[in-house]
């Protein structure tokens, strides 16, 4: 599997969320994804995105172009130095939440995704990557 | 700031969303339009996604919050236009927008508002 690009866009402000959206779905149409997965991605991306804002108190994500054979991807990771998810089993059971939203971004994130994995570290921070392939 | 633009058509409100809103955007239309609802004593409110192309769990809910709020302001909320792909991906998000009235295009939004509103007994 071979990286093509890479990019980094800062999640600091509701406006950088809607910069992620836009970037993903850049990336997903230069993969050539249908309309569908484009959505999904996007979708994912903003739920992911949002989360890295509300919860980990701003971060970054990097944005993956993916080839590997004749298979097209993109991988999104968000990261952020918050204050960790205390029990992910727990964080990513739907209606969830520890916040005032519907508990709907990570488990929902995980359902539009292909692939997904999630690291997060009490006092340090969380890393939540995606992948979805065309 | 920017605000999104809300139509006044008899007594029903308008509102067109066109641009990839931020979450501020969305809750100052939440606001703005509950506030509309009681100025104009408005009957109705029609809500055109057509343009959106992606509904997430934030914009999903203050979808909901916007037809909660209209009822308790005896008012009904129609929403339409979703794009195919955003239904698609509502679905397996998993959020099923309840309590929300949905339309194909703005003529049977219309239709079914007036409908709603005619066997609430307001007109």
């Amino acid at each position: 599997m071979t990286v093509v690009d890479r990019s980094l866009q800062q999640i600091q402000s509701s406006e950088d969320v809607v910069r992620v959206r836009q970037l993903a779905r850049a990336r997903a149409i230069a993969q050539g994804f249908s309309l569908v997965d484009q959505t999904k991605l996007v979708t994912a991306a903003s739920e992911l995105a949002r989360n890295t804002l509300e919860y980990g108190g701003g971060g970054e994500v990097l944005v993956e172009v993916l080839n590997d054979g004749s298979r097209r991807g993109v991988r999104l990771t968000f990261s952020d130095q918050g204050p960790g998810i205390a029990d992910i089993d727990l964080a990513l059971k739907d209606g969830f939440t520890t916040g005032a939203g519907l508990g709907l971004g990570l488990s929902g994130a995980r359902r539009l995704s292909n692939e997904f994995s999630i690291d997060s570290r009490l006092g340090q921070g969380t890393r939540v990557a995606i992948t979805r392939w065309r | 700031m920017d605000k999104i633009p809300i139509l006044r058509m008899g007594r029903f409100l308008l509102v067109t969303i066109q641009v990839d809103m931020h979450d501020r955007l969305a809750l100052q239309l939440q606001d703005d339009l509950t506030e509309r609802i009681v100025k104009d004593r408005a009957h109705g409110v029609l809500i055109d996604i057509s343009s959106l192309e992606v509904v997430d769990s934030f914009i999903g809910r203050m979808i909901s919050n916007i037809a909660a709020m209209a009822r308790v302001l005896d008012a009904r909320t129609v929403v339409v236009g979703m794009q195919p792909a955003v239904a698609i991906t509502l679905v397996e998000l998993g959020l099923s927008l309840e309590g929300v009235r949905t339309a194909l295009d703005v003529d049977k939004g219309m239709a079914l508002l007036r409908d709603e509103v005619q066997a609430a007994g307001r007109v």
